[in-house]
């Protein structure tokens, strides 16, 4: 199941090209990139591995590629996914997000019903495989 | 891509409109002297934009091997002319943005087993779509310690130069002996290096005049005792030891400043703005290099200490 978080993800998968041109933008407003992993994808887990620190002081995407090409080789089942960190307002807020990666076969999120308090009814969501 | 290439190449519409023209005036314009680098990068130029004039024609796609070494003693304007080049490289669509990374070894190389490759890595992607300048690069070498950590980063760099031709370029600076045994004791480099620079010393009479730029740029001038004891200035200071080319005119500048500041504000009497501009004669004869020995102030002057 297509897992849809952040921008682009109703788009056909962007191709490095395109993530080079995404990160050129970011670059251009001096906000810093990070990438993160997760096998996880449910979309209530913010938490995603970091892949390296953040990356500041960068002046064009190719130091950004290099490494997603690096993070790419070493967790190819995973999400990846790239953060820009905009400083503005004095502390560094998320301000864009998008995939950048997706494993070859993508987990499911299926949904659970529980029976609580009589017949009330509980739903959950769960990634399976 | 049906782009039809064109039949000629008017060179010198090129040349003047990728701004290169531009920083090759200025290269003449703030440096003075260094007659035989500037004719270098005329001449690196000129093959830059013929190179680029073939590529557009469909001669040849292949992108110049453009890793270069400077070298020569300290305050010869190797990082100046660094800058430049990454400004003129820019121009010409070499590099993508044309910024200047100006690293030492310690920016490098690790303190333990695994911290050289991240930290080398870290330089290296903040040096994309630029120049990267290896200031005093053979220290990255160390031969009488094989477990040093300086080969990994070498290694990592001869890989970067290699398949990132396209991304940066990496100029190497330091002595010209120095250079020479580093270069022969890591082929790899010498193979990847494909433009040799020899920055001379600057000759005295050019030192003078670098004196009078450096105190223009910063509003002050010498009287004509001052200028006689420039002069002389230069040529003592040339024979004694930690000589650093205009680093060390620079030094010897900054502190006639002091002394002068320190002679007006002994005085008892209103200064006026000439006061204020004008480096005197004793403000440059009562530095130690006229009486023979080394400088007073080099001792505490790390710069000029650095500059060996």
């Amino acid at each position: 199941m297509r897992i849809t978080q952040g921008c682009f993800s109703f788009l056909p998968d962007l191709t490095d090209e395109e993530i080079s041109a995404q990160v050129e933008y970011c670059l251009a407003r001096d906000w810093a990139i990070g990438i993160e992993y997760t096998d996880e994808p449910h979309p209530r887990n913010t938490f995603w591995e970091m892949w390296g620190n953040p990356m500041f002081d960068l002046k064009d995407a190719k130091g950004v590629m290099m490494e997603l090409e690096d993070c790419r080789k070493a967790n190819p089942d995973s999400y990846i996914r790239m953060n820009a960190f905009d400083n503005a307002r004095g502390l560094e807020t998320v301000t864009m997000s998008f995939i950048v990666h997706r494993p070859a076969v993508e987990p499911r999120i299926i949904m659970r019903r529980t029976e609580v308090d009589g017949r009330s009814i509980r739903y959950t969501h769960e990634v399976a495989r | 891509m049906d782009e039809v290439a064109p039949v000629s190449i008017d060179l010198r519409a090129e040349y003047e409109e990728s701004g290169v023209r531009e920083v090759l005036d200025e290269l003449d314009r703030e440096l003075i002297g260094l007659a035989p680098v500037k004719s270098r990068i005329r001449e690196t130029a000129a093959l830059l934009l013929v190179d680029r004039a073939r590529a557009r024609l469909g001669l040849s796609h292949d992108t110049p091997t453009l890793h270069m070494s400077f070298t020569g003693n300290p305050g010869t304007g190797k990082t100046t002319v660094a800058q430049k080049m990454a400004g003129l490289l820019h121009r010409l669509g070499y590099v993508r943005k044309g910024h200047l990374v100006s690293v030492t070894r310690d920016d490098l190389v690790g303190q333990y087993i695994g911290h050289t490759a991240p930290k080398t890595k870290e330089v290296l992607k903040k040096a994309m779509g630029g120049v990267l300048f290896i200031d005093e690069a053979y220290y990255l070498y160390k031969p009488d310690n094989e477990r040093d950590y300086g080969q990994e980063a070498i290694e990592i760099l001869l890989q970067v130069m290699e398949n990132n031709r396209d991304d940066l370029v990496v100029i190497m600076a330091g002595y010209a002996d120095r250079m020479d045994r580093f270069f022969s004791a890591n082929p790899g480099f010498r193979s990847r290096i494909a433009h040799h620079i020899d920055f001379p010393d600057y000759t005295d009479d050019e030192l003078g005049r670098i004196a009078g730029a450096m105190l223009d740029a910063q509003g002050y001038r010498l009287d004509p005792g001052a200028q006689a004891a420039m002069a002389e200035y230069v040529t003592l200071r040339r024979a004694q030891p930690h000589f650093a080319n205009a680093r060390s005119i620079r030094n010897a500048l900054d502190r006639a400043r002091l002394r002068q500041a320190n002679r007006l504000f002994t005085q008892d009497r209103p200064v006026t703005a000439d006061d204020l501009c004008i480096i005197t004669a004793p403000d440059l004869r009562a530095s130690r290099v006229f009486s023979g020995g080394l400088d007073p102030d080099s001792g505490r002057s790390k710069d000029d200490a650095h500059g060996l």
